[in-house]
């Protein structure tokens, strides 16, 4: 047997899987897809008590358009999303970013909620998201609260989740009709995590300056870097090239990505400074598309 | 759901933290077992089912050998428990196959185009590929390499692999 014992659990509510954390704490762990977690279990890596496996709380698996908000349920498996016609406009962002996540056999099973409470600094679904200023839904036995990317994603691997709290729901808000984004990863093979993976998200007014954005970086901090400087400059203005140019040299020579077997600060930075412009300079022509 | 039970009391058949029983279809066959909630799928049609054509290359998700179709979608058998398998419909590398024993012409073209050497990652790679190819037809050559990104060959080289697929998208009606 490659994991360490655990005693199994599948509630189907999430009432259920709530009361469940409630009485085991920070003991058990909350198993969806499994594309993370199964392996940390098999290395021994992770070894909780519990397993409360939510794959039979199927009221978490939907994608729909609520007043003008696209709502996804945290079991969502990325399949799903990547091919929902749902996500179009700005959103194309998430089924663009998700082709970049591992290979279909991964898609099929791992989950929107999954990738996102995991946090992983290299993943694409949390800088994605965050580009595009998702909001996360977390219910405890007291209730829920909704909090922004800023708030949800606090460091490598870390999240605003308490023990006893399930990501039930991810809320990606209206973006205006003039409105682009773009996904742009380098990573060493197709479906690696990435080495540095960019989001952007602009939406442009009628006379062709940018009116809103999203930029969120992977791979160069402990969580999605948001570029905020950056749509701050491009806010109000003509997304020039010389413009975005400028505004990365800045956002870039902030950077303090890690260093690691998959890449040097140095190269990880180089890339950002590639992939930034090049991600505005397509969210930007989309728009206009 | 389950709550916690003394182990002492666990007879085969009967549900507690550690161990479920299940029913799974696998290649058209209903089979019933008592599992511990730790074994992986593929462990599970290995050991239990003795169906041992999927292969444990990594167990951690990565080669994609252990391959097998759950509810006619290919996923990794390391990454899934077999109490998840429960009620659902498999597809193994066994099952490819017809009953007469003939290839299935995605068998056949990995045979006649050198798809494989050891053969270690086949099993994974014939699934991916009976699934890839039922959804898309004539697929190019960058298709047919991303939607095999998944599973990992050390001997090929991945160019016969390659041909072995487009071979098969020809001779294969569907």
């Amino acid at each position: 047997m490659k994991p360490a014992p655990y005693d199994y659990y599948d509630p189907t509510t999430v009432q259920e899987a709530i009361g469940l954390l409630n009485e085991f704490g920070d003991e058990a762990k909350l198993l969806a897809g499994g594309q993370s977690l199964v392996p940390m279990l098999n290395f021994r890596l992770a070894r909780p008590s519990q397993l409360v496996d939510i794959n039979n709380v199927t009221e978490l698996d939907y994608v729909r358009r609520d007043d003008g908000v696209l709502v996804i349920g945290a079991l969502t498996r990325h399949r799903s999303l990547e091919q929902s016609e749902l996500a179009d406009g700005a959103w194309a962002l998430l089924p663009e970013a998700l082709h970049n996540v591992g290979h279909v056999h991964i898609r099929n099973r791992g989950t929107v909620g999954g990738s996102l409470a995991h946090a992983d600094p290299a993943a694409e679904l949390p800088a994605a998201v965050s580009a595009l200023g998702g909001r996360m839904v977390l219910r405890g036995k007291d209730g829920e609260r909704e909090v922004t990317a800023d708030t949800f994603f606090e460091g490598f691997f870390t999240t605003a989740l308490a023990p006893n709290e399930i990501l039930t729901e991810i809320r990606i808000p209206a973006w205006p009709a003039r409105s682009g984004s773009a996904f742009l990863e380098v990573s060493r093979r197709h479906g690696d995590f990435a080495q540095v993976a960019v989001a952007a998200a602009i939406a442009l007014g009628d006379d062709g300056r940018v009116i809103q954005g999203g930029l969120a970086v992977a791979g160069v901090g402990g969580e999605p870097v948001r570029a905020s400087a950056v749509i701050d400059g491009l806010v109000g203005e003509q997304p020039t090239s010389q413009l975005i140019g400028e505004l990365t040299e800045e956002f870039v020579a902030e950077l303090t990505p890690p260093s690691d077997l998959h890449g040097s600060a140095d190269y990880r930075r180089q890339l950002a400074r590639h992939l930034v412009p090049r991600a505005l300079d397509e969210s930007v022509r989309r728009a206009l598309a | 759901m389950s709550r916690k039970v003394d182990e002492t009391a666990v007879v085969a058949g009967a549900d507690s933290t550690t161990e479920r029983s299940i029913t799974v279809t696998v290649n058209g066959e209903r089979f019933e077992r008592t599992v511990s909630v730790r074994k992986s799928l593929v462990d599970f049609v290995r050991e239990d089912l003795r169906l041992t054509g999927s292969h444990v290359g990594c167990e951690h998700g990565v080669c994609g050998a252990c391959t097998v179709l759950v509810d006619d979608e290919p996923v990794r058998a390391c990454l899934m428990l077999a109490v998840q398998a429960n009620g659902k419909v498999l597809m193994t590398v066994e099952g490819i196959a017809g009953e007469d024993d003939e290839l299935h012409p995605v068998q056949q073209a990995f045979w006649e185009n050198h798809g494989l050497q050891c053969g270690f990652c086949t099993p994974g790679i014939l699934l991916t590929t009976y699934d890839f190819l039922q959804e898309k037809k004539n697929p190019t050559s960058g298709e047919i390499r991303e939607a095999l990104s998944g599973n990992v060959c050390r001997c090929t080289g991945y160019q016969n692999i390659v041909r072995s697929v487009q071979a098969a998208d020809q001779e294969w009606e569907r």
